[in-house]
């Protein structure tokens, strides 16, 4: 459910994590410094090209992965418009799909443990200045177990008021959910405490 | 050590399951999302250190590409977008929350943590945020600013009801409110 890594295998699965990464990065500071309108058309119409190989389908479906950005579009355009600088709101439009479109990209062909494996990677060099990067990776990990943990408990306590009332539920449900994380919490530091003394 | 591992890794879970629960449309159609509450929390009942690695935990969470943002977006789909200044003002904005908490020994718990919300998960959080979604669309602050006041009810709103949260959670679970404890 979490994870948007597409089924189909493509080329680029096989690429390194990392070299993916970089070159997302790169992508980002290139844009970054240009402000011409026809360069940064180029530019989103090229990222559009880099997701043939993957399969039309996908490229196809691009524009609906954009969808979501409409409303800062309408915002950001609208009010550039209105105070006479339609280029550099353009710029600015232009920028954003064209990171959403490439990061769309990395997230498909990119599976999240070898993302996981690259950021540990990236920080390793940061344990010799203190950065626990085990207990980090260790914390990263259970917080993505518990997200499906606590969505459920969510679901549930709103199921629970509405076979109880017709009103709307509101800000009721806040504390019961934050007790159940804060219960949770304190359970697992009790497991965590029970198997091993070294974290 | 197992405790603070255990109580950021819960949090940051409960940050994302918030961005979940559906959007609540506060007066003229703005929506209010809870993620922001998450991150008040973080500081309210965790305090200034844990609170914000809670909140940097999440945040390496939709780094790592996960669609835990309110409305299903990760870092990297915001990155270009306004909405970066605030999500980098979020561990910023949790580490003030519970440094404040912490430190308005005098009040009851409830209003402190009312308080301190305001203090970090509004103007800390408003403080980098603005300047950031500014830059971004190459809008003056003045005009970002503006355009800001839209959330201020909400966020007034999210204040005091974390507020409201870390005052019930301090009576049924007081030694879990580690803000207050340790």
């Amino acid at each position: 459910m979490l994870t948007p890594t597409s089924p189909v295998e493509s080329p680029y699965s096989r690429w390194p994590a990392g070299v993916k990464l970089a070159l997302v990065a790169g992508l980002g500071m290139v844009i970054g410094a240009l402000s011409h309108v026809a360069l940064l058309a180029m530019a989103l119409a090229l990222v559009w090209l880099t997701f043939l190989p993957v399969g039309r389908a996908e490229a196809a479906r691009l524009p609906l992965r954009l969808r979501p950005l409409w409303p800062f579009i309408l915002v950001i355009g609208g009010w550039h418009i209105l105070r006479g600088t339609p280029d550099v709101g353009l710029a600015v439009i232009l920028r954003m799909l064209i990171m959403v479109a490439a990061a769309t990209l990395l997230l498909l062909t990119t599976r999240f443990d070898a993302l996981l494996a690259t950021f540990s990677t990236l920080f390793r060099p940061f344990e010799r200045l203190g950065l626990p990067v085990e207990r980090i990776a260790l914390a990263l990990a259970m917080a993505v177990r518990f997200i499906p943990v606590l969505s459920q408990r969510a679901a549930d306590l709103a199921l629970a008021w509405r076979a109880r009332s017709a009103r709307n539920p509101r800000h009721r449900l806040l504390t019961p959910l934050a007790l159940s994380a804060l219960d949770e919490a304190e359970r697992s530091a009790e497991a965590l405490r029970a198997r091993s003394a070294s974290v | 050590m197992e405790r603070t591992i255990a109580y950021v890794a819960l949090f940051a879970a409960l940050i994302a399951a918030l961005g979940f629960m559906p959007r609540i449309d506060l007066v003229a159609g703005v929506p209010i999302t809870l993620q922001s509450f998450g991150v008040m929390l973080a500081g309210t009942v965790l305090g200034a250190r844990r609170g914000a690695l809670a909140v940097l935990v999440f945040v390496g969470l939709i780094a790592l590409g996960l669609p835990l943002l309110s409305g299903g977006a990760n870092l990297w789909t915001v990155l270009y977008t306004p909405r970066i200044g605030y999500v980098i003002g979020f561990p910023v904005a949790a580490y003030v929350t519970g440094w404040l908490t912490e430190r308005l020994t005098g009040l009851p718990l409830g209003a402190a943590a009312a308080l301190a919300s305001i203090g970090g998960g509004m103007m800390a959080l408003y403080a980098i945020g603005i300047p950031v979604a500014a830059y971004m669309n190459e809008f003056t602050l003045q005009e970002t600013a503006m355009g800001a006041l839209a959330f201020l009810p909400g966020d007034l709103v999210k204040a005091g009801a974390a507020g409201l949260v870390t005052g019930q959670l301090a009576r049924m679970r007081p030694g879990a409110v580690l803000s207050r404890t340790t």
